[in-house]
């Protein structure tokens, strides 16, 4: 039997994690989803992150809303700025 | 080359003598290298080559000017090829030509045609019978049981699906004038595009027939929209999902169920429309439960969610017409919001503030109690109930206020305490304000009423919202595409 394919046919990549130096150095982003209670994760790993990691500069970022993907200019403002991203996910 | 170029040369006077190459840049270098005066035909696109079944570069062929196939070799042999040109030169009465056959080598078994290979000659089976299909063939082995094949691809809603051969895809798209390949929308959240004929593979597996696909078409249309926000919808860990309601002439034309049951199961329309969207977002969009698809707990609208509002039953104008449509155009209006229904019961009530009341108490569990200030809700009235209210001549409007009247609390109980967590934190409201009084919804239009029910149960119907407004997902209406069937379904409003 031959069916129609019913998916965008698009050929799965895999993906490759970042090359992992075994140092943090330079500039580390946090980025907020918005979504409530959020910030106090970000808020609690800024301050960890902070006394462990002296010479990284942390930068924070919030997306306009968890319910949407981040806008083009957000995630171009994080790559230019940024050497790290942890993002903070909720539930 | 010079071969070909020596017989058109010899019997040009009374024969065409053509070359069809494959590739367009190769016909230019072949033209220049060999100083070639016989035309070169361009067969990239491959449709000649399709169309005549070249599976061997070179082919042979012999035609009369009827375009009888006289004679066929495939490859290259001097003597056959000899035997053929001097057949043909015989045919038009001309004597052998005198070419310079030794420069020639015996034997070449020449190479695969381009029209052939694999992934292309799909493609052109399809375009070449004039087919409307493109979407990529899946093979499903003898071997194979169809069924367990498409669970094991994760194709389906872990229902069985119907196998979407290209037979039943053509089959479904008889369904509407729209061309097989006009994108319909972005799918989030894949970004992929949804098609015409994708939209029609998935109605196919849903079960639906071809009569309703312009209602899953214009379904997609909405929830492709900004404004509805698919991505949010699907990815919420709240369980919301579209649901869909049907206004107009098409209700019936498809026999779309708006009486007993509607919320329930047993018409193939009201399930298989709302399987299909859902199977669009899943196998197109990508909204799979575990993957983007995330909602703690889900419910069984989740498969589908889909009905018509009974209309002719209801004493107020149908939402579409609210909406801003005429009464006689079809419409499907989208809402991103809880993904089961719950009902209100009151068997009691005779007078429409009553009843307006008992509706509003039951609307006051959306999201929780104490969650004030919330956006949509979709209110299912019963015709048991309509006719309660329209006893008194009570409007939409009427009801909605008595909703917001009913629901009136001080802010001082909104707040959360010992007895239940949930609500305003205690430090976001200044005491003054505490005994101010507010409504649960935030404004009365965010109460979208229709009805739709059996005749006996006075018990009405609520779905709750999800997150509305800009950052969440707007209700998106959107008109049905008219097809007139010749097989016309009278329809009932079971």
């Amino acid at each position: 039997m031959e069916i129609l394919d019913p998916t965008d046919e698009r050929v799965p990549v895999r993906r490759s994690l970042t090359l992992r130096t075994g140092e943090i150095k330079g500039r580390l982003a946090l980025l907020d989803i918005s979504k409530p209670r959020g910030d106090i994760l970000i808020d609690q790993l800024e301050r960890r992150l902070s006394l462990r990691l002296p010479g990284v500069e942390i930068r924070r970022f919030r997306k306009p809303t968890f319910t949407k993907p981040a806008p083009d200019e957000l995630r171009r403002k994080i790559v230019e700025e940024s050497d790290f991203v942890v993002e903070a996910l909720a539930d | 080359m010079p071969l070909i170029e020596e017989v058109h040369r010899a019997l040009g006077s009374a024969v065409e003598v053509w070359t069809i190459g494959q590739e367009r840049e190769g016909n230019a270098i072949l033209e220049k290298r060999h100083g070639l005066t016989l035309p070169m035909l361009d067969d990239s696109a491959l449709r000649v080559s399709f169309s005549y079944q070249i599976e061997v570069v070179p082919t042979l062929i012999a035609s009369d000017a009827e375009g009888r196939v006289l004679h066929r070799f495939e490859g290259f042999a001097r003597k056959e090829w000899r035997s053929a040109v001097e057949k043909l030169a015989e045919l038009v009465g001309m004597a052998a030509p005198d070419l310079q056959w030794q420069r020639y080598p015996e034997l070449r078994v020449g190479c695969g045609s381009k029209s052939v290979e694999m992934g292309i000659a799909d493609r052109l089976a399809a375009e070449a019978e004039g087919s409307p299909l493109r979407a990529r063939r899946i093979e499903i082995g003898s071997a194979d049981d169809p069924f367990e094949f498409m669970f094991d691809q994760g194709m389906t809603d872990g229902l069985p699906v119907v196998p979407p051969t290209p037979v039943r895809v053509l089959r479904m798209l008889a369904g509407t004038r729209r061309d097989a390949h006009e994108v319909i929308g972005i799918i989030p959240p894949n970004m992929a595009p949804a098609t015409v004929e994708k939209i029609a593979i998935n109605a196919v597996m849903a079960g639906c027939k071809p009569e309703y696909l312009p209602v899953v078409i214009a379904a997609i249309e909405a929830v492709c929209t900004p404004e509805f926000n698919a991505h949010g919808v699907m990815s919420t860990t709240w369980g919301a999902t579209p649901v869909m309601v049907v206004n107009g002439p098409i209700r019936r034309r498809i026999a779309m169920n708006m009486g007993l049951m509607a919320l329930g199961y047993g018409n193939r329309a009201n399930a298989t429309i709302g399987r299909a969207v859902k199977l669009v977002l899943r196998n197109l969009g990508g909204a799979r439960p575990g993957e983007i698809e995330r909602s703690t707990l889900g419910s069984s609208g989740k498969f589908t969610a889909c009905f018509a509002e009974w209309e002719e039953r209801s004493p107020w104008e149908p939402l579409h017409v609210e909406r801003g449509f005429a009464a006689n155009q079809s419409v499907v209006t989208i809402f991103g919001i809880e993904s089961g229904s719950r009902q209100i019961a009151d068997q009691t009530s005779r007078t429409a503030r009553a009843l307006g009341g008992s509706l509003g108490l039951g609307l006051q569990g959306c999201w929780h109690p104490k969650s004030y200030g919330v956006g949509d809700v979709l209110l299912v009235v019963s015709p048991e109930h309509a006719d309660t209210l329209a006893r008194e001549k009570w409007s939409k409007n009427q009801l909605r206020e008595r909703i917001q009247e009913v629901t009136l609390r001080p802010i001082r109980e909104l707040i959360r305490d010992e007895e239940s967590g949930e609500g305003l934190p205690a430090d976001a409201v200044a005491p003054a304000q505490l005994d101010h009084r507010v409504s649960k919804f935030r404004r009365p239009e965010y109460i979208n009423i229709v009805v739709a029910g059996g005749e006996a149960g006075k018990f009405s119907a609520m779905f709750g919202g999800w997150v509305s407004g800009p950052v969440g997902s707007i209700a998106v209406s959107r008109k049905i595409e008219e097809v007139v069937q010749n097989h016309g379904n009278t329809g009932s409003n079971r």
